[in-house]
């Protein structure tokens, strides 16, 4: 006990923690609406073009965020955009941009090798690293994108539910859809120290996931799925501080026991 | 004549290579009460698409006398869906907050439910006897039930038209009466009502005027020039067109 409290008088932990939470509720708000529009996807795909670009950045000595976010805005915009024309399905076009995202990220890691410390850690997450500024990045961000999601919350849920509907009812869904593609790119794009390009995707599935089985309204799928991912992370970060294990890697899997415990455990229940 | 509600001029629709619709015309008016009818693929799903502007189409369209391309009062228009096709089973939600949905065609930005609104929605829910489901999820209801959470999402705007596409398909015989009434009783009180179904017997007992489309417009008018014409009777069979008239009587 007295080490896990101990814990908390490091700076960069408690820095962790409080991004954590901020981007742990922001991915779960946005992940239920992600899994209901069945584009889980969108955040694994986005996560490796993000890699990409931020390979580009450290590589070109550019602050990596200056590159990343218009381009995997880009990125999120055209697969919207293709997918919308039914040009290709959204799954093909997602995994094509995010094979050319990685495969970026991997030639620019392998020519310039001084740089790779930097690069493999947006690959696999190190939210205890995070620095002062990435914090308040993290806070502001998480906090605008929460705001737009409140200011759109009756719109993004009957989208959720029924996008002809939606427009039956008079919305301008493209101008959502838009709005909604251009969120999650930032949401990616933040997350990734949480997790890293490979696992960012399990905190917006995740926590959704679990949330699905067992909420009945969909009030109470968006706050169990913000109370799993609040839990998750924050035991996530002590034990992998505890344990010298990664923590984004920490974090994903304790949700992913949660979400197979949930499978479990329901249909005893409801017996 | 007053003016009519929806105006649909030469309306054609063609998806992929294939024409689903050709060169159909016709005026509703507000207050009537019209069945929609043809065989399975005759295009009359795609038909009410195109009058809510979800389908591409050449030909004009106007709602209460406004193209509709620019038509904007979209709470005049209840819909109801093809039933449990429009919606995904693992959507979590209360019916309180389905039916809530329907209110957005009446909310301006920022859209956020006011007391007045929640009021509403009761109200709504009160008038079809399913108040006391409020709180409950949608996946815990009955066909018949989940029918009536449709019909009050698409009546809670307080439109003046209710658009009802195969409402009854999954409802068996008793469900389908008591639906089949409250409809009744909503065209008594002023709503015009289109009903697409491919059961002549509901359309009979139910509708004042009757559409029958095959890819084109086989038959548009009332009843009584149904029943007495021979082109209907050669297209439907002698027998089949006298059950039809049978039950409007």
């Amino acid at each position: 006990m007295n080490n896990i409290l101990e814990i908390f008088q490091y700076q960069f932990v408690e820095r962790a923690i409080i991004a954590g939470l901020f981007l742990g509720v922001l991915c779960a708000v946005l992940g239920v609406f992600l899994v209901l529009r069945k584009m889980s996807l969108i955040g694994d795909g986005l996560a490796h073009i993000s890699f990409g670009a931020i390979a580009l950045g450290i590589v070109f000595g550019i602050y990596p965020l200056i590159i990343a976010i218009p381009l995997v805005i880009i990125a999120s915009l055209i697969i919207y955009s293709l997918t919308r024309n039914k040009i290709l399905e959204g799954d093909a076009i997602i995994g094509i941009l995010a094979a050319l995202g990685l495969s970026v990220g991997v030639i620019l890691s392998s020519i310039s090798t001084g740089f790779n410390i930097d690069i493999f850690s947006y690959l696999f997450g190190n939210i205890l690293a995070i620095n002062q500024q990435e914090l308040i990045f993290a806070i502001i961000g998480s906090v605008s994108i929460i705001s737009i999601i409140i200011l759109f919350y009756q719109e993004f849920m009957a989208i959720s539910f029924n996008p002809e509907e939606a427009k039956i009812s008079g919305l301008p869904v493209i101008f959502l859809d838009i709005v909604f593609s251009i969120i999650t790119a930032l949401t990616v794009i933040m997350s990734i120290r949480l997790a890293g390009a490979l696992l960012i995707s399990a905190l917006l599935i995740l926590p959704a996931s679990s949330s699905l089985q067992i909420s009945k309204s969909f009030q109470s799928t968006l706050i169990i799925a913000i109370i799993i991912a609040l839990f998750s992370i924050t035991l996530g970060i002590i034990v992998s501080f505890l344990g010298g294990i990664p923590t984004g890697a920490t974090i994903v899997s304790i949700n992913a026991i949660l979400f197979f415990s949930i499978l479990i455990i329901k249909p005893l229940i409801s017996k | 004549m007053s003016i009519p509600i929806i105006t649909a001029t030469n309306i054609s629709v063609e998806l992929g290579h294939n024409i689903i619709l050709s060169d159909i015309s016709f005026d509703i008016y507000q207050g009537e009460f019209i069945g929609i009818a043809g065989p399975n693929g005759a295009g009359k799903s795609t038909l009410i698409r195109t009058l809510l502007n979800l389908n591409p189409y050449t030909g004009t369209i106007t709602l209460w006398n406004q193209p509709i391309q620019h038509f904007k009062n979209w709470n005049y228009i209840g819909y109801v869906p093809q039933s449990s096709t429009h919606y995904s089973l693992q959507f979590p939600a209360t019916v309180e907050e389905i039916v809530s949905l329907g209110l957005i065609s009446t909310l301006n930005w920022p859209r956020i439910l006011s007391n007045t609104h929640i009021q509403q929605v009761q109200e709504t829910l009160a008038s079809l006897e399913i108040d006391h489901l409020a709180k409950m999820s949608i996946h815990d209801l009955s066909g018949g039930q989940r029918q009536r959470v449709w019909l009050a999402k698409a009546l809670v705007s307080q439109p003046k038209m209710l658009i009802l596409d195969e409402p009854t398909n999954a409802l068996d015989l008793d469900v389908r009466g008591t639906f089949y009434r409250i409809i009744t009783d909503l065209h008594q009180k002023g709503l015009t009502i289109l009903l697409i179904t491919h059961d002549m017997n509901d359309i009979g007992t139910y509708a004042e005027k009757l559409m029958i489309i095959d890819q084109k417009l086989v038959f548009w008018g009332n009843f009584n020039t149904f029943c007495e014409s021979n082109q209907m009777s050669n297209y439907f069979g002698k027998n089949s067109q006298h059950l039809i008239c049978h039950q409007h009587e």
